[in-house]
């Protein structure tokens, strides 16, 4: 890189890292979401299962 | 409001569920191509391309530069443009596409100041300056976070949503600002290289335009993936009520027990 490698790659690592971090992010936003409402929807299952009339006395 | 003048392919592709399907089955494609024609325009740029005559090898930072700032304008525009339909006919697909663009934005903003910054430090021997090209490009930036900021500020995400649409449609005046910036004033950064008006005024060979153009492209054809994605999530948290997302989630429906008999 004729003597300027070291400002040539780190450019090249930001451009990979950012972008990385990019597409990654949403996956992991998403991942949370599904194991959330998973857990929610399975307390709201079993809820209804126990106590059929509980939510509609509240 | 009536949007019946629509074509009837607007309207499916407009509602969640529809629209996650379709992003889905596309985003694969688009990310396949984008990083094909990334590995052939880098290896054009790192291998094929010779050395510039007065930068010598510094210059090969344009293939990522470069094509990162055309990218944080085109990824503002577009964000402005649905920020625009989400606030006239508060579509909630273009609520969820204008705040989904901003994150990726940023991104590639913030990939143009580092490479810029890595880029200035042996060619004008300075990281940084406060001159009009980098200055504009640095409040795109923050333009770019305060439309997550406030997006996030909000309970009501729809709310923020179209607030946050507000500030991207009042930021657009960076981008002229920003474009024009080497020809208003004197600035340390270089002028025009490549000019899409006027070919004949661009000051690049073919051999180091054809990977920056190959470059351009993966770059757009990644943004789009990367918004597919981004909107599929989105679509997904702001529809947590459906039955649609239930099912895709939880593989079954809600409970009706809930509700009087």
């Amino acid at each position: 890189m004729g003597g300027y490698a070291i400002y040539v790659w780190p450019a090249y690592a930001v451009f990979l890292i950012v972008l990385a971090w990019d597409w990654v992010a949403p996956a992991l936003r998403r991942r949370r979401f599904a194991r959330e409402l998973r857990g929610k929807l399975a307390r709201e299952r079993t809820r209804a299962t126990r106590a059929p009339r509980a939510e509609a006395s509240t | 409001m009536s949007r019946s003048y629509l074509p009837h392919w607007m309207h499916w592709l407009g509602s969640p569920p529809n629209f996650y399907r379709f992003a889905g089955a596309l985003r694969p494609w688009l990310m396949t191509v984008a990083l094909v024609s990334a590995a052939v325009g880098l290896y054009g740029g790192l291998v094929l391309a010779p050395p510039d005559y007065q930068q010598g090898d510094a210059y090969r930072i344009i293939f990522i530069h470069v094509p990162s700032a055309w990218m944080s304008l085109f990824i503002y525009a577009t964000m402005a443009v649905a920020g625009l339909v989400a606030l006239v006919w508060r579509v909630k697909l273009a609520e969820v596409i204008a705040m989904e663009c901003a994150p990726t934005g940023a991104a590639f903003t913030l990939i143009t100041l580092l490479t810029g910054s890595l880029w200035g430090k042996p060619m004008w021997g300075t990281w940084w300056t406060w001159d009009a090209r980098l200055t504009s490009e640095l409040v795109l930036f923050f333009l770019y976070l305060g439309v997550i900021g406030l997006y996030n500020a909000f309970e009501d995400r729809r709310r923020g949503a179209r607030a946050a649409s507000l500030l991207a449609l009042v930021g657009i005046v960076n981008l002229p600002i920003i474009h024009y910036s080497v020809q208003w004033w004197n600035t340390l950064h270089q002028g025009t290289t490549v000019d899409f008006l006027d070919p004949a005024r661009s000051s690049i060979a073919p051999a180091m335009l054809w990977p920056l153009l190959v470059m351009a492209l993966a770059t757009h054809l990644y943004f789009f993936a990367s918004l597919l994605g981004r909107t599929r999530t989105g679509l997904l948290s702001l529809e947590s009520g459906k039955q649609w997302v239930r099912v895709l989630v939880d593989g079954q429906p809600a409970p009706t027990t809930g509700a009087p008999t």
